[in-house]
């Protein structure tokens, strides 16, 4: 080890050795708001050195790890991810009478555990990576114990991460068997020198398993049951969280090791992909129609947006469009981020406390017909939440229709034009319950009683700016995206 | 027949009777201590065969921390006693037959692939055993030194967690 190893993943040590601290300072602090703004200055500090790192090329630790275009611009995304998740969480945890210091370190904690995937060059790094991110989110589902559907989340969840961890550990020790390395580079170089010999469908295998592993992760059907469940059990900023940061994570591994060590299973692995994407943008918009509770709707939503994002892996393997499908999957996460972010602060200002039922009851609010009368009562919350359904949808004038275009043409560039139709036909379909609510908050009667609370209106005032202004000016960001290449090896 | 050879058979004769133990005992206590019975044999096995840093683990890891976790478990349930009958009467014939196909292979495998030989492979001097995890503890703290502060990371993580979810719940109040 040497300093240049430790400057190589620096906001990675900071947010680390920030969390700790956090946690020693947290117990003499008698106000969380001051635990709060602590952390988010970590946050702030580690997007920044991130941001100094962006353009620097270079493998630290022996080659476990890899700063790249790519791990720089995840590690922007990932830190703002975490202070939109304390922006949300602010005042809903005063509010739901779950404040607890803990909630801020082991946002930080999860935060470092989703950077250090980005970084991963090696597959033991990315195996602990995924723990260290999981762990984290299984306690915050939690979190609002002892309420009983967040501590159902919590259990959920950890038992099938627990599964899917032991998917990617076992897929991980056959890729090991078949090539005698965890390394991503070394991994290539036992392929390219062509010796596999029949321990080249060892390796498929295990390639497959890593595949079910974080198609857990990231809520791909058929591995997304857990999904709904643990979106609506967990605390709603935690599901915010949750639904950005663990999906991108999730995909920002799958997207590494794919287009870093697999392309030369392209054969095998394409066709699954082509089947996963379809099915989970199907699955998830089909029943997402069916869905009369806020959480559980947005929780298929995000199913369906996995399986979008999917659609970019089938032009992995092709060297001319590998470029262009890791940019328009990144592209796709800020997107999905910014406009999930907006939608679930919409739905936390929403929220509320049941007081019939006693704190040990689930919340309030949370039904779709409770946003009916939005648009009169808080025009500019309603005018906000349309601008995320429509965004969701992939509709003009936002950045949803942007991030869809970039990864229909990847996809149909690939020459997977059947794939774009489903992925066209699915929108369509998604149309109907994200217009849904639209309708409800303009066109019923009603009276919502509705949260305000600075950071919370800062967060969804500034997703929907963000998500209409950028979608006039995507190329700054999608050239962002597109310098944001794989390390080649 | 050399002293390691017959170590071995009375080693093997140990093993298969704990596991036998532990499978037909009705105490689950007294299951469990026949597992870390089990362990601590095949732990031997393991220094019999030159691997002193793999039995050291199996000692620590299986027969120390894991079985005290179980113990504690099921003492903490009162769960020693199981159940007289069983859940499902399909089930018993249904694992002998699976027994005894898995034993078929096994020892058609042995016998096809593996040469049988009446000694034991050689476990080398105790220096080079030493020597390997030597290699192991070097490569720890060199080549995989980010994972190895990861995981304390992690652990750091789970403890954290534990506590934020187990910790004696403030006053409500509401």
């Amino acid at each position: 080890m040497t300093p240049s190893d430790l400057l190589s993943i620096l906001p990675l040590l900071v947010l680390v050795v920030w969390a700790c601290a956090l946690l020693l300072v947290d117990l003499w602090l008698k106000r969380k708001g001051v635990t709060a703004f602590l952390a988010a200055l970590g946050l702030a500090l580690t997007a920044g050195l991130a941001l100094a790192q962006a353009g620097e090329e270079t493998t630290a630790f022996g080659g476990m790890v890899a700063l790249d275009g790519f791990a720089s611009f995840l590690n922007v995304l990932f830190p703002l991810s975490g202070l939109l998740g304390i922006a949300v969480a602010y005042g809903y945890l005063k509010r739901m009478n779950i404040e607890r210091g803990e909630y801020y370190s082991l946002l930080l904690f999860s935060t470092a555990g989703m950077m250090l995937m980005a970084h991963a060059a090696d597959l033991v790094v990315v195996f602990l990576a995924l723990e260290f991110l999981s762990l984290p989110l299984y306690v915050l589902a939690a979190f609002a114990r002892p309420r009983l559907d967040s501590e159902e989340a919590g259990l959920k969840y950890f038992l099938l991460g627990a599964f899917a961890s032991a998917f990617v550990i076992y897929g991980i020790a056959l890729i090991y068997g078949a090539t005698g390395t965890t390394s991503l580079s070394g991994i290539v170089a036992a392929i390219e020198a062509g010796s596999l010999g029949t321990s080249g469908l060892l390796l498929t295998i295990g390639a497959a398993l890593f595949l079910v592993g974080f198609g857990f992760k990231v809520a791909a059907v058929p591995f997304h049951m857990w999904t709904p469940d643990v979106y609506h059990g967990a605390p709603t900023p935690v599901t915010a969280f949750m639904a950005v940061g663990a999906k991108a994570a999730g995909f920002a591994a799958l997207l590494r090791v794919f287009v870093t060590a697999f392309p030369a299973l392209d054969a095998d692995l394409t066709p699954v992909v082509w089947v996963l994407a379809a099915l989970t943008m199907f699955v998830g918009n089909v029943v997402a129609i069916a869905q009369t509770n806020i959480k559980r709707m947005l929780a298929y939503s995000s199913i369906a947006h996995a399986g979008y994002i999917l659609m970019a892996f089938v032009a992995f393997g092709n060297p001319a469009t590998r470029a262009d499908a890791v940019a328009s999957a990144l592209f796709y996460l800020v997107t999905y981020a910014l406009t999930s972010y907006g939608a679930w602060a919409a739905v936390i200002a929403l929220e509320k406390q049941d007081p019939s039922a006693g704190s040990g009851q689930a919340a309030s609010g949370l039904e779709i017909n409770d946003f009916a009368g939005l648009g009169r009562r808080r025009p500019a919350l309603a005018a906000a939440m349309t601008v995320f359904m429509l965004s969701l949808t992939g509709m003009p004038p936002t950045l949803g229709l942007v991030g869809k275009f970039y990864l229909f043409r990847t996809v149909i560039e690939a020459g997977q034009v059947w794939l774009a139709v489903i992925g066209v036909l699915t929108s369509l379909i998604s149309a109907y319950y994200y217009l849904r609510v639209v309708v409800v908050m303009y066109m019923r009667e009603g009276a919502p009683e509705t949260t305000r609370e600075p950071w919370l209106d800062f967060t969804w005032a500034v997703s929907a700016l963000a998500t209409v202004i950028l979608s006039f000016l995507p190329m700054a960001l999608f050239a962002w995206a597109s310098a944001a290449g794989v390390m080649g090896f | 027949m050399d002293f390691t050879l017959l170590l071995f058979f009375l080693l093997a004769a140990t093993a298969v009777a704990t596991a036998l133990g532990l499978l037909l005992s009705r105490n689950a206590v007294y299951a469990a201590l026949f597992l870390v019975l089990n362990f601590a044999t095949v732990a031997v096995f393991y220094l019999l065969l030159g691997a002193p840093f793999v039995a050291m683990t199996q000692v620590t890891v299986y027969a120390g921390a894991i079985m005290v976790l179980f113990l504690f478990v099921i003492m903490l349930l009162g769960a020693e006693k199981l159940p007289k009958g069983e859940a499902l009467p399909w089930q018993r014939p249904l694992a002998i037959g699976a027994a005894v196909i898995l034993f078929a292979e096994a020892v058609y495998l042995l016998v096809q692939r593996v040469r049988l030989t009446a000694a034991l492979p050689d476990p080398g001097t105790w220096e080079n055993s030493m020597e390997s995890l030597r290699q192991m503890a070097g490569m720890l703290f060199t080549d995989y030194l980010l994972p190895f502060e990861v995981t304390s990371l992690l652990l750091l993580v789970a403890m954290i967690g534990a506590i934020v979810l187990t910790k004696g719940e403030r006053a409500v109040r509401s």
